[in-house]
């Protein structure tokens, strides 16, 4: 029993489908909760007002956008170095995902940007980095969506998650050399947790906690999906081999 | 029930309609294309197993 | 490989364009600058590094494609693989024909249209220099981009989608030690900081490249 056994595509369905409820109903849960509460019943900050509401959904969605790319680079990996077929397939089932993470972390950034700097976007570098790192996604996945042979192109996106990952790496210190921003520092540090208080914290975690379920369920939908896929694209292909 | 959000009202109701309808477009798509490619694939099985 | 090399820059220049369309492209980019942002010298003046720069990127852009396209398709990248030099080897000789034909004319010609964006006095040198340390990296990365779209129908637009991310860091570092050399600021910071990144990309990019490229060959 290790965990390469998930590797076969059929004992993945199996326990994907049995996982599936257990994460579908957590994800729900703790979404719901989580952003009822921080919605509902968060007290205002003092320099921030009402706005701190927003964090319930632009720093969950902010963590899994880079989250999701580390969780692809390691799926890459694992499909250039051992060529299990469910790695490279999650890694593209969880693109997507990974995009519109990024995607509402801009999104609310610019949102909440317009009233507390004056402006709804900044050349700043946290900003900036993570519209780099949507670029990144696209790319990602216009290059899965462009080669036919499925072999082919899970090499190539594997290969080009990892120079990614060195570059969006670089592009991240880069940008910061080149603007000092408005940004504030992490508020989610594991030392300083003092950085906010108890009633933010708690329906923060929860909120966390739902963005990475709700991540987990999609994911092991769409390799489903794919591996779906692959099978309907073998099966055609014997047929018309007949 | 509503909470008073002040003048940050539309800030707010802003970034959480934009997350969940984001969210609910990434659900759906998921949903729709999962249902597609399942219906594909059975009709394809069936088929194959009717022509051996 | 010299001959492999020297086979590339003539390939390159009895097709015509190799060295020309680049610079052209230049210089219509450096033109058409002041026709959007408006004549006045000032302005001009404090755009210039980062207009020079990103014509420069635009420039080496426009000629990726062609780096293993031409050979993809007669089948000579096939023998070129079966060759006795190891495939990082054909693609770090490729980088160089490639810089050769797009990245040096650049390198000698961004003085001449600095004079027409009004760049300072002491920016020139920084110019140069930026640019003779980045459009390396330029080209090394651009390889990679066109390994991995060299099976592709309709590769281009995608291989500007996949390329341009790359190119961040170095048209940060490129255009700000330009800035600091035109406004008299420490220059060395970003120096180092181009000069590395170059030096890593030669050094790392051609095997992700062979790799690509290996991939595609099979």
């Amino acid at each position: 029993m290790s965990i390469w056994e998930y590797a076969n595509p059929k004992k993945f369905m199996q326990t994907s489908s049995w996982a599936l409820p257990f994460v579908t109903v957590g994800a729900v849960a703790c979404l719901a909760v989580g952003l009822f509460w921080g919605f509902f019943l968060t007290p205002e900050a003092t320099n921030f007002g009402s706005t701190v509401k927003v964090i319930y959904v632009h720093v969950p969605s902010a963590m899994m956008a880079i989250n999701i790319w580390v969780m692809m680079l390691v799926t890459s990996l694992i499909w250039l170095i051992r060529r299990h077929h469910v790695s490279a397939l999650a890694a593209k089932a969880a693109a997507p995902i990974g995009m519109v993470m990024t995607l509402i972390a801009l999104i609310t950034g610019a949102i909440w940007g317009q009233p507390m700097w004056g402006t709804w976007w900044e050349w700043d570098p946290r900003l900036t980095s993570f519209l780099i790192l949507f670029l990144f996604y696209l790319g990602y996945m216009a290059l899965w969506e462009a080669i036919d042979d499925p072999d082919t192109a899970a090499d190539l996106t594997g290969v080009l998650c990892l120079v990614g990952s060195v570059f969006a790496l670089l592009s991240r210190y880069a940008v910061n050399f080149w603007n000092q921003g408005l940004h504030q520092g992490a508020t989610l540090s594991l030392d300083k947790k003092e950085n906010i208080s108890d009633v933010y914290w708690f329906p923060l975690l929860l909120c966390i906690a739902g963005f990475v379920l709700l991540f987990v369920t999609l994911l092991l939908l769409r390799t489903r999906t794919e591996i779906r896929q692959r099978r309907l694209q073998a099966l055609e292909q014997r047929e018309r081999m007949a | 029930m509503m909470p008073e959000l002040g003048k940050y009202t539309v800030t707010v109701m802003g970034s959480y309609i934009a997350t969940i309808a984001l969210l609910a477009a990434l659900v759906a798509l998921t949903l729709w294309k999962g249902a597609r490619v399942k219906r594909a694939l059975s009709a394809q099985e069936e088929r194959m197993k009717k022509n051996g | 490989m010299i001959a492999l090399l020297t086979r590339d820059l003539r390939l390159a220049i009895r097709a015509g364009g190799g060295f020309g369309l680049g610079l052209a492209f230049f210089l219509i980019v450096v033109t058409l600058v002041p026709f959007g942002v408006g004549p006045e010298g000032g302005v001009l003046a404090r755009i210039a590094p980062g207009i020079l720069w990103l014509g420069a990127l635009l420039a080496c852009l426009l000629s990726l494609d062609r780096i293993f396209a031409l050979d993809f398709e007669d089948g000579s990248l096939d023998l070129l693989a079966t060759a006795p030099i190891p495939l990082e080897g054909v693609v770090s000789v490729k980088a160089v024909a490639h810089w050769i034909t797009t990245g040096l004319p650049l390198v000698l010609a961004a003085p001449v249209f600095g004079v027409l964006l009004h760049l300072p006095q002491a920016a020139y040198f920084w110019l140069v220099v930026s640019l003779a340390l980045g459009t390396p990296a330029l080209s090394v990365l651009g390889t990679f981009g066109a390994a991995l779209t060299v099976g592709l129908k309709r590769g281009g637009l995608l291989l500007s989608l996949l390329v341009l991310p790359l190119y961040v860091p170095t048209l940060i570092f490129g255009a700000e030690l330009v800035r600091r050399g035109a406004n008299g600021m420490d220059t060395q910071v970003p120096l180092l900081m181009l000069a590395g990144i170059t030096a890593a990309c030669i050094a790392v990019v051609p095997f992700a490249s062979a790799a690509a490229i290996r991939v595609n060959l099979r």
